[in-house]
């Protein structure tokens, strides 16, 4: 390990920008003639659109245009898509409902646009948007997704009979329904995981250009992955060819999932800037952002767990209900099926797993991956099902997940996965150990000395990563291939660009891929720059989610450094007379091993571009692209123990103490890491302590603010102690699994674990909040 | 509209605003002062702090007109030239920041922090009830917390 090489603890370069204000993101670019886009949105869950009166609004100062849906589809722009096809169990295709950028006939959830405004001011698009009137003819509407299964509900769209998008099932429900019948012990569970808004803390938006001249469009917007935007863009709502749209992607504040999806905003802004000969910028204030980003989880699941008289498990058996809301967002069919049943053999040996999975419209905003994506959902039904399993039949929860684990590599699941590598025995004993398990009696009867009740709770999870292999997603339905592409760019001078399809909203790119250039070439990691995040440099990408830009993004820069690394070998070989296999670089410095024989990083490179002296038939230049396409999935796992305090007279909790073990495979940068276990973690903890998006019966969200929906803050939190314990991941070059998603997997079934320990009432559902704990205690 | 002047990060500025121009508008979109940012429409994110006569202002919550005559420094204005404040500083040494959108608010909150409490009398329980104010969505808080420790110490 060098200073700044695989596994060094590197500042971030990026850093520079952002902690002296110079970082740029969207809203920051004002380009000259720019205009203000501002959304008309539905007030109503479910109402139709009977007429839309523009006269107030079009007169008012500033205004150039206010524009609806009629014109939208007239203008020939296309509905927008889910990119995943599930087939029901009955062999069906799922319902995908027509989804307009701005509604035309009805709309379906309150923020649902209905028109939009541009005007020269923001303030004068706000206050136009207030004076369109809309016509609307309320419907009943349905929010909660086992009630819009029923018979009676209101129907969300024509093509989706009882709002059922899918009844999907993985696994062998005979072999399950018979571990059952003959099993020594079955722990039986609803579990409840509650609706999620992801927050990342930049509203999105979106600045659309257009040039009349060159008839191409230009795209800032908040996206984790500028080129799939650009490909649905085109390919699907035929507002510009690919090669005639350019998609930025600048400094994104934060994504967690919610900005992976091209949103009708995107749209809208860039046919406005055409229609209207203006550029077209909209953000999003704070309540937009609660209506319309993505949400996360939302699932209503019973599970069944049968153990034999060993303890061991012999059939896990689930029945999930997923809501998704008015319309399939882009990724939303995957993850309550193949993102979440795929997970539900934990850690365990399970020999028969069965999942059905019935995904329902209901008038609420669309839900899709949010930080974690299925896994969350799949591990809270695990490790709260484990947990409560030990209780039920009297021995440790640690010793009862022990006796299950999966100890031999590679193992299949029965529901598709082939876990490649993983010791869940060294994780669990090191989170044992920080956590000093042992003691925790002691400080139980402490704590009640003080008149306060202490609880433990643990958590034993693992998730798929390193998303995807093409040609696997691709039979499972996906639409695109889950790769990713990079280029590696050796100026004249030495120094280097990444050019990469991975998109960087936090994660560190700009420092973790430069660390990969100095471990392989010694240059420092001021002589690297990473380029991400524009269509018009960077040929294509998959983008950023799932954990995938180090398994799978860092990979395809491994590619790329291991072509560049042969033709630099291959010129110094026949600068120095060498045999190309005898070059070594290192320190900046391409040597001949064994002898002083060697020339500058520097030298090589010129020598490419100046082609003066290459070897016969050479072509100039250094600069090699690769693309990487995973050949498995990757397994992050480990173990997560969570301590809490509650105050018996309020129902407060507070968490003493939380405890991460992980195992991320091989880590490049372990305070970029560690940065993830917390983040990852405070966010678990929030689901599992205080955040909740709640709609009431009619359709309204009532928790539609930062006043009203409760984001963890600094006080909620104790500092975290985390650690990694590394097995290597097989399957792709560097050993890496991914580290973005594990502490919002693990947590949540270890915060409950350990409340539910303390006040000695299992019955207690996220989020726990005080009031919900006092009853629990109370009850 | 009014004709509003300031001292920004040490230089004097005047611009015509409407009335409800808000202190974080005015330096975003008449200044182009980006680094402040906007994260919510209900001052709880603390993306928007900036000082006001040396202390910490959500400037999303205080109308421009408020400010006139006033000394306000934003995140650019916080180096001396082209060295760092220690909180800048310390905030890249422990990694207090991801997406950075946050971190504005977070540097200038802990500066007025650490000015207030003395850098010497800052424990974790303190630092985090100060930082109420402040959302971030990618750091947990702990290494914000670590940075605000290190930064502390170096002020004492």
């Amino acid at each position: 390990m060098g200073v700044e090489g695989i596994g060094a603890r590197v500042t971030r370069k990026e850093d520079q920008r952002f902690i002296t204000g110079k970082g740029r993101y969207t809203d920051d670019f004002s380009v000259t003639g720019m205009h203000h886009a501002v959304f008309v949105r539905s007030p109503h869950a479910h109402a139709a659109i009977k007429g839309i009166d523009k006269s107030k609004a079009e007169k008012m100062p500033g205004v150039v245009a206010v524009l609806d849906g009629q014109q939208l589809t007239g203008d020939g722009i296309g509905n927008l898509i889910c990119g995943w096809m599930i087939h029901s169990k009955d062999g069906s295709p799922m319902n995908m409902g027509a989804w307009s950028a701005l509604a035309t006939e009805k709309v379906r959830y309150v923020g649902d646009a209905a028109a939009v405004v541009i005007a020269e001011t923001p303030a004068q698009a706000k206050a136009a948007a207030e004076a369109v009137k809309v016509d609307y003819g309320e419907l009943p509407a349905v929010s909660d997704a086992s009630k819009a299964l029923e018979s009676s509900a209101p129907q969300l769209h024509d093509n989706a009979a009882g709002n059922l998008i899918y009844d999907w099932e993985i696994g062998e429900a005979d072999e399950v329904d018979k571990a059952i019948a003959g099993a020594a012990h079955v722990t039986e569970m609803e579990i409840t995981n509650n609706r999620l808004v992801p927050n990342a803390m930049e509203p999105r938006a979106a600045l659309a250009q257009y040039d009349t001249a060159e008839d191409h469009f230009t795209l800032h917007t908040t996206s984790q992955n500028p080129h799939v935007a650009r490909l649905v863009l085109s390919a699907f709502y035929q507002v510009a060819p690919e090669h005639k749209l350019r998609v930025i992607a600048p400094d994104v504040g934060g994504g967690f999932g919610s900005k992976i999806y091209i949103y009708p905003e995107e749209i809208v802004c860039l046919w406005a800037a055409k229609r209207t000969g203006v550029p077209v910028k909209w953000t999003a204030d704070r309540m937009e952002s609660f209506l319309t980003d993505a949400h996360g989880r939302d699932h209503v699941s019973t599970a069944k767990m049968a153990f034999d008289k060993d303890n061991r498990i012999v059939g896990f058996k689930v029945d999930t209900i997923a809501n998704l809301g008015a319309y399939m967002s882009l990724f939303s069919s995957c993850v309550p099926t193949y993102l979440y049943a795929t997970l539900l053999s934990g850690q365990y040996a399970i020999p028969a797993i069965h999942a059905n999975v019935r995904a329902v419209y209901t008038n609420t905003a669309p839900v899709d991956a949010y930080r974690g994506a299925g896994r969350p959902e799949a591990c809270f039904l695990i490790e709260r099902v484990m947990e409560t399993a030990a209780r039920e039949l009297g021995v440790d929860p640690a010793e009862l997940r022990r006796t299950n684990f999966i100890g031999e590599f590679p193992h299949q699941t029965p529901v598709i996965m082939a876990y490649d590598a993983g010791d869940f025995g060294a994780t669990l004993d090191a989170a044992l150990e920080a956590a000093d398990y042992a003691g925790f009696a002691k400080r139980k009867a402490e704590a009640e000395g003080r008149g306060r009740k202490r609880g433990i709770g643990l958590s034993c999870y693992i998730e798929a990563c390193g998303i995807a292999p093409s040609a696997a997603v691709g039979s499972l339905g996906a639409g695109v291939g889950l790769w990713e592409s990079a280029e590696v760019r050796v100026n004249p001078v030495g120094t280097v660009e990444i050019l990469t399809g991975s998109h960087s909203h936090g994660q560190g790119h700009e420092t973790t891929f430069a660390q990969l250039v100095n471990d392989r070439f010694g240059l420092p990691t001021d002589n690297v720059q990473v380029v991400h995040g524009d269509t018009d440099k960077v040929q294509f990408g998959m983008g950023t989610y799932g954990s995938r830009s180090g398994a799978v993004g860092m990979s395809a820069i491994v590619k790329a450094l291991d072509k560049v690394e042969a033709k630099a070998k291959t010129i110094a070989a026949h600068l120095l007379e060498a045999d190309a296999g005898d070059i070594v670089i290192e320190d900046g410095e391409v040597k001949v091993a064994g002898t002083d024989k060697k020339l500058g990083w520097h030298e090589v490179c010129l020598a490419a571009y100046t082609g003066h002296n290459l070897p016969e038939g050479m072509e100039p230049g250094l600069k090699e692209g690769a693309f990487y396409d995973p050949a498995n999935f990757t397994f992050p796992a480990g173990a997560y123990i969570c301590e809490v305090e509650v105050d018996p007279a309020t129902g407060q909790t507070e968490v003493v103490q939380f405890v991460a073990a992980d195992d991320f495979g091989r880590i490049i940068n372990p305070m970029i890491v560690e940065g993830q276990v917390h983040g990852g973690v405070a966010q678990g903890l929030g689901q599992a302590l205080m955040e909740n998006a709640v709609y009431d019966d009619a359709g309204q969200l009532l928790s539609a603010s930062m006043m009203d929906y409760t984001l963890p803050r600094a006080d909620d939190l104790p500092s975290f102690k985390v650690s990694t314990h590394e097995t290597i991941c097989p399957n792709n070059p560097l050993g890496m699994k991914g580290c973005g998603e594990a502490g919002a997997i693990g947590s949540p079934p270890a915060l409950i674990n350990a409340i539910t320990d303390a006040i000695g009432n299992n019955d207690l559902a996220m989020p726990a909040t005080a009031s919900r704990v006092w009853a629990a205690m109370n009850s | 509209m009014a004709t509003v002047s300031m001292t920004v990060n040490g230089k004097e500025v005047s611009a015509d605003v409407e009335d409800r121009t808000l202190l974080v508008h005015y330096l975003r979109e008449n200044l182009h002062l980006t680094g402040t940012h906007v994260g919510c429409d209900t001052s709880q994110c603390g993306a928007c702090v900036v000082h006001v006569d040396g202390k910490a202002v959500k400037s999303c919550t205080m109308l421009a007109a408020q400010a006139a005559g006033s000394d306000v420094t934003t995140i650019e204005g916080l180096a001396n030239g082209g060295d760092l404040h220690p909180v800048q500083a310390a905030f890249k040494e422990n990694h207090g920041l991801q997406c950075g959108f946050c971190t504005p608010g977070m540097i200038m909150t802990a500066v007025d922090m650490i000015n207030r409490h003395g850098g010497k009398n800052l424990d974790e329980a303190t630092i985090r009830a100060e930082l109420e104010g402040n959302l971030c969505r990618c750091t947990g808080y702990h290494n914000i917390v670590r940075s605000i420790e290190a930064a502390a110490k170096a002020m004492g």
